[in-house]
């Protein structure tokens, strides 16, 4: 499974590269982010195109499985 | 509780912080101004004697409660989270750029929406040049612009700015040490537990909505995502409603005693400058402090380089002047940017430019 970690990046970068990956790839992909409201951005712009999203919280932040 | 998963709770949190706004400007805090960012931090960095201009000085509670409204409720619902190491001097940089940028336009982008419900059509300009700010950064940003990772640190770090702003509050509650204007801005305020109380609320409704002026501009641009945008159109409406029904609105572009001046081009590369360097550090002044306030340090270093930046403004003379009427003539005086000011904001522009396409992601083509 490819995977961004998109940790301890500012807004927007984590949003930038989950887009970019959804864009070249079907296939799920794993997002790691450090922030609540990254996670919440990242969830909401998976499920507005169309894919499936499993979060877990992690020690330093969340796991963001789109598939 | 999250008032950004739909577009109905975004605008609800657009309303409450419109009326807050309305409160605070029917209660004393000066007229069009309501909430301004980068004034109420150049107002606080004046009580704590960073600069001398004595008709601007006053720690003002809103800026307290707001960092400490946005900690409380990011402690409260688990959302805290104490980071710092994301190239914090040049966040610094751009705290500065952003007041001072703010300061030649006067007001920030706060501020410029609450003028441009007021008729203002200074603010109408100054947005042209903020959007264009944000469409540079945006290309920066397309082009692999980042500051680098933050970290997670132990989490008293992210607590120390919210400490400092209680400390000022006590300063203020207990002590005489703080100065406080007696004529001008600096001396119209809302009464303290109001503003602090409109600060708390304006501070919770920010962390939990993700309130930022420029991130609404650059997401419409970078992602033709409009969530962000309502927010800041409901609070423009609750302000344009409030302003027309009570007698405030007043279209044009001299209109004295309103702390704007009518040099366009000057107002354009002001909110250029503030537009460009908040897209930069990730939020606009209000998102920073609301950012520092949910333990982001990166963000708490940005807002000590917004009081460096209010200092260096009053202290070297780069800040504009207001459209007034003379007092004893009953003339127009009109307002006006400085020499300084213009040479410091081409600087800034510049500086801008330079931090933009030399920060690039790791694995971004240079």
């Amino acid at each position: 499974m490819r995977e961004v970690d998109a940790r301890g990046l500012s807004c927007p970068e984590p949003m930038m590269l989950t887009a970019e990956v959804l864009k070249n790839t079907t296939e799920p992909v794993k997002i790691l982010v450090t922030e609540p409201h990254q996670k919440t951005n990242v969830e909401k712009y998976a499920k507005d195109h169309g894919r499936t999203v499993v979060s877990n919280e992690t020690k330093d932040g969340f796991e963001i499985t789109i598939s | 509780m999250n008032l950004s998963d739909s577009k109905k709770k975004l605008a609800l949190a657009g309303v409450l912080s419109g009326l807050v706004a309305v409160c605070l400007a029917v209660f004393g805090n000066p007229v069009n101004m309501a909430f301004c960012i980068a004034c109420f931090v150049r107002d606080t960095a004046g009580a704590l004697g960073l600069h001398q201009a004595e008709v601007v000085q006053y720690a003002r509670p809103e800026i307290i409660g707001l960092v400490l409204g946005a900690f409380i409720i990011s402690v409260v619902t688990k959302e805290y989270r104490s980071t710092a190491g994301s190239a914090p001097m040049i966040r610094f940089v751009l705290g500065m750029i952003l007041v001072i940028g703010s300061l030649i336009f006067l007001g920030c982008p706060l501020r410029m929406v609450i003028r441009m419900s007021a008729g203002d059509l200074n603010a109408w300009v100054a947005l042209i040049g903020f959007i264009l700010g944000v469409g540079t950064g945006v290309i920066a940003l397309k082009k692999g612009f980042s500051l680098g990772r933050a970290y997670v640190i132990h989490k008293l770090n992210g607590g120390i700015f919210p400490a400092l702003m209680l400390g000022i509050l006590l300063l203020a509650l207990f002590t005489s040490l703080l100065k406080a204007s007696e004529s001008g801005p600096g001396s119209m305020h809302a009464p303290l537990i109001l503003s602090l109380i409109g600060g708390l609320i304006f501070g919770a409704v920010a962390q939990k909505s993700r309130m930022c002026f420029a991130g609404s501009i650059r997401d419409v641009i970078l992602m033709k995502n409009f969530d962000l945008l309502t927010v800041i159109a409901s609070l423009f409406v609750v302000m344009l409603i409030f302003n027309l029904a009570s007698g405030r609105f007043v279209l044009g572009f001299n209109t004295p005693g309103i702390i704007a001046h009518s040099e366009h081009l000057w107002n354009i590369l002001g909110m250029y400058a503030v537009g460009f360097a908040a897209v930069l550090a990730g939020g606009c002044p209000l998102r920073q402090l609301i950012l520092a306030g949910q333990g982001s340090s990166d963000s708490a270093v940005t807002v000590l380089g917004m009081f460096a930046g209010a200092a260096v403004s009053h202290n070297f003379g780069l800040a504009s002047s207001g459209t007034s009427l003379n007092p004893e003539t009953g003339e127009l005086v009109a307002g006006a940017v400085t020499s300084y000011g213009k040479i410091a904001l081409i600087i800034c522009i510049a500086v801008c430019f330079v931090i933009a396409f030399t920060n690039k992601r790791e694995g971004a083509k240079s």
